[in-house]
């Protein structure tokens, strides 16, 4: 089967992960830029990271004929220095230009602040002079259903971003009716221990329907697994799901959200 | 729905075994607590009370219990918050157990 991984860090990888999607048939993934694990000291540590993820990244991804895509944008967490925040969102427009660069992502709230809103507004605002795709970042946790409701109010009152052009990402149980009431993508993140198990997210799916959902492995620097998808699409065919309606979430789904913008070609 | 023509005895025999070791595992995590010095002060946390009240929603609700357990552990305030400099998440709220909640 085909898959295509909306959302992993492959610069946290190795390149054996890499070997492992291709074997598995994941052969088109996409990495927004998020948090490094600590805050960066200036704006040359994003252009260095910004170069890594479309330059660095796609020639690693091309060995094992993999399209590798991804998504420029200050993470939340660095939001509260917002000298620094402003001198990040100053170069995002030059690395939006980039061929395999989709829009802006990961973009969102972490603690639900007022400064992370600031740079959520900002960020919102290239988005919608450029008329880029937008994968949202929610926050965990305690503060997830607050953070949910506040991007997704900031999102609809920005009218010229369309919400089936925004994916809001790690969507769980509590905030996936919501988000899909208001016409946006959700996606389902798949974190050992943390966030959602395979078991859960094909309930998500039978319990919301299939439409508008893509789901994830966020594989990154922590705790996490790189095949997380193919084992949920797993869990679907023990459950006896059809080989149509698993090919529709981990294939057609990521492939027509992330269609809209033109660079996208799946794999 | 796009629910799994699975039938629910199927599913049961399926997951039981994953479960009843999940089980086993929050009994066990709780006995550590009670075990161990200053248990009270343990069980005076609000993350611990959050936890023995989703424990009573789970069994005390028929349906939508894992969106009650979620809301029961989230913030429900509206309010962006000023800073969020130094601050982590808990995965519970204690504002469950403020006045009023
Ligand atoms: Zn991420």
């Amino acid at each position: 089967m085909k898959v295509i991984d909306p959302h992993i860090h492959m610069v946290s990888r190795t390149t054996d992960d890499y070997l492992a999607l291709a074997i598995n048939g994941i052969h088109t993934i996409t990495e927004p830029a998020f948090w490094a694990g600590f805050d960066r000291r200036g704006v040359d540590g994003f252009h260095d990271y910004f170069h890594h993820l479309t330059v660095t990244e796609p020639a690693r991804a091309a060995r094992f004929n993999i399209k590798h895509y991804c998504w420029i944008g200050l993470n939340s967490k660095e939001a509260e220095n917002q000298k620094l925040a402003g001198e990040v969102l100053r170069i995002i427009p030059e690395y939006l230009d980039r061929p395999t660069v989709l829009g802006l992502g990961e973009i969102g709230l972490n603690k639900n602040s007022r400064n992370e809103i600031n740079v959520l507004e900002m960020q919102l605002e290239i988005a919608a002079k450029r008329n880029e795709l937008v994968l949202i970042h929610t926050p965990h946790l305690e503060d997830k259903l607050k953070g949910t409701r506040i991007i997704m109010d900031m999102v609809l009152n920005e009218k010229r971003i369309k919400p089936s052009r925004v994916l809001i990402d790690h969507a769980e149980e509590h905030t996936i009716g919501e988000i899909k009431e208001k016409g946006f993508w959700f996606g389902l993140t798949l974190y050992p221990n943390s966030k959602g198990s395979p078991e859960r997210a094909v309930d998500a799916v039978e319990a919301y329907g299939s439409d508008n959902i893509c789901i994830n492995s966020s594989a990154d620097w922590s705790v996490s697994d790189p095949l997380a998808t193919v084992k949920c699409a797993n869990e679907m065919r023990r459950r006896g799901h059809p080989e149509a309606l698993i090919q529709k979430v981990f294939y057609e789904n990521p492939k027509a959200f992330l269609s809209q913008c033109p660079k996208f070609k799946a794999g | 729905m796009e629910n799994s023509p699975m039938p629910a005895k199927q599913a049961l025999e399926l997951y039981f075994l994953d479960n009843r070791a999940r089980l086993l595992e929050i009994a066990s995590f709780l006995d550590r607590i009670d075990r161990y010095k200053d248990s009270a002060a343990a069980k005076d946390d609000f993350r611990y009370k959050s936890f023995m009240k989703a424990l009573k929603l789970i069994i005390g609700t028929e349906k939508d219990r894992t969106i009650n357990v979620q809301l029961l552990f989230s913030d429900l305030t509206a309010e962006p918050i000023e800073s969020a400099a130094g601050l982590k998440a808990f995965g519970a709220w204690e504002g469950t157990f403020s006045e009023g909640n």
